[in-house]
């Protein structure tokens, strides 16, 4: 008997195969992509080892800036693992969506519930 | 990427014939497999912003974090640095590989996906040392003391650490340091005379980094560990497919879909570390 659904497969796999030409095209984005993970990497490192967040046991006042461009770089650095790296990007639009919808609502959902309650755990523990 | 999407004619896509995302079976389903297991990350993560913001302090990363391998303590973040660049590193030699794989180089797979193996096991290494390092704790641990910074516990240092000249001081984190005049001296040398308590390291009862918070190291182990599993698996996944391209199989297919199939998982590992990382150590 014939697989149809392994020979669709075959068809969809051969067709991502590309030429040398396409090649240097993508290798120089893996590059530039590469360049900008480390820069950023470097970045966090030097930020969070010269900036403290507490100063003679006082919370530094521009620690909520820094913790935010923290989040803010690693969001960027998860964007573009997942779109170049992994090729999300080059997917349909309909796959994209069926992937990264539930979960951004689910872990909004999450982080909104769990922050919420530990904060008026918090402040019941340490009036 | 050219052809990743190929278009169906449309009496072919109404027949229900190719997969609704233009997508093989495989492929499919390890993005599913990579969505729960996400869904699995940041429910962990997230469980750990919940403890951080329940109680009051929570140790500070490169107050915690800074031991180096030969060199000992007084490196903040330098070891989880280099650990993270090996990960990314790593990466990006598997999407070389992915994208060699694509022009059906087997050579040029066998070299990307031997140096991405070779990257894995170093970092599998590396985080066994990192947990060396937590596990046994500073030199000389943290002691109780009756003073009330930090709940009354404090780290013992050699004063030379942290650029005073008296030998010992006690260091209550977060920038207080108790030790530099004589009188303090007097009674830093008291208190390590009689601590009310010691602890050194950390396991999962107690840890000298927050020896209030007890949940600190318990999700220090879970989650790195749990991430250094995915990390394991990943380096023995990526050789067994690396035998079978050096055996010839996908050569017989005409096709290296499976190490596309592979490296999503590789690049997934590399995501999770990125929060982990800012979580941990940076925030």
């Amino acid at each position: 008997m014939v697989r149809d659904d392994l020979n669709r497969d075959n068809e969809y796999a051969l067709s991502a195969n590309h030429d040398e030409a396409h090649g240097v095209e993508l290798r120089k984005t893996i590059w530039k992509v590469t360049g900008l993970l480390t820069l950023i990497t470097i970045v966090e490192v030097l930020t969070g080892a010269f900036v403290k967040q507490y100063i003679d046991g006082t919370p530094n006042s521009i620690w909520p800036v820094i913790k935010w461009s923290f989040i803010v770089l690693t969001l960027i650095k998860a964007a573009y693992i997942v779109l170049k790296f992994m090729h999300l990007g080059d997917e349909t639009k309909s796959f994209k969506y069926v992937l990264l919808t539930p979960y951004f609502i689910f872990m909004a959902y999450l982080i909104f519930i769990l922050l919420t309650e530990a904060n008026h755990v918090n402040s019941i523990l340490y009036p | 990427m050219a052809g990743h999407a190929k278009e169906l004619d449309a009496a072919t896509a109404w027949g229900g014939d190719g997969s609704p995302f233009r997508l093989t079976y495989g492929k499919q389903m390890m993005w599913f497999f990579l969505l729960s297991d996400a869904l699995t990350f940041g429910g962990l993560l997230c469980s750990y912003g919940y403890f951080r913001h329940q109680y009051d302090s929570w140790p500070v990363g490169e107050e915690v974090f800074n031991a180096m391998p030969f060199l000992g303590n007084g490196f903040p973040l330098l070891y989880v640095a280099l650990m993270t660049f090996i990960l990314i590193v790593s990466s990006v030699t598997m999407v070389l590989a992915v994208e060699a794989g694509h022009r059906v180089d087997k050579k040029g797979v066998i070299k990307w996906l031997t140096l991405t193996v070779i990257g894995g096991v170093f970092f599998v290494g590396s985080q066994a040392w990192e947990w060396y390092h937590f596990i046994h704790g500073s030199h000389y641990g943290a002691i109780h003391t009756p003073e009330v910074w930090n709940n009354g516990w404090a780290t013992i240092k050699e004063g030379a650490e942290l650029g005073i000249s008296q030998d010992f001081v006690l260091d209550f984190g977060h920038g207080k340091v108790l030790g530099a005049t004589s009188e303090e001296q007097a009674l830093v040398a008291q208190y390590i005379a009689e601590p009310l308590a010691h602890i050194q390291g950390a396991n999962m009862t107690e840890n000298e980094y927050a020896p209030m918070i007890p949940q600190f190291a318990n999700l220090f182990f879970f989650i790195t560990g749990f991430h250094g599993f995915h990390v394991l698996s990943g380096v023995v996944i990526n050789l067994i497919i690396l035998i079978n391209v050096v055996k010839g199989v996908y050569d017989k297919r005409g096709h290296f879909e499976m190490i596309e199939k592979v490296g999503l998982y590789w690049h997934f590992v590399d995501l999770v570390w990125v929060f982990v990382f800012t979580f941990f150590y940076l925030v």
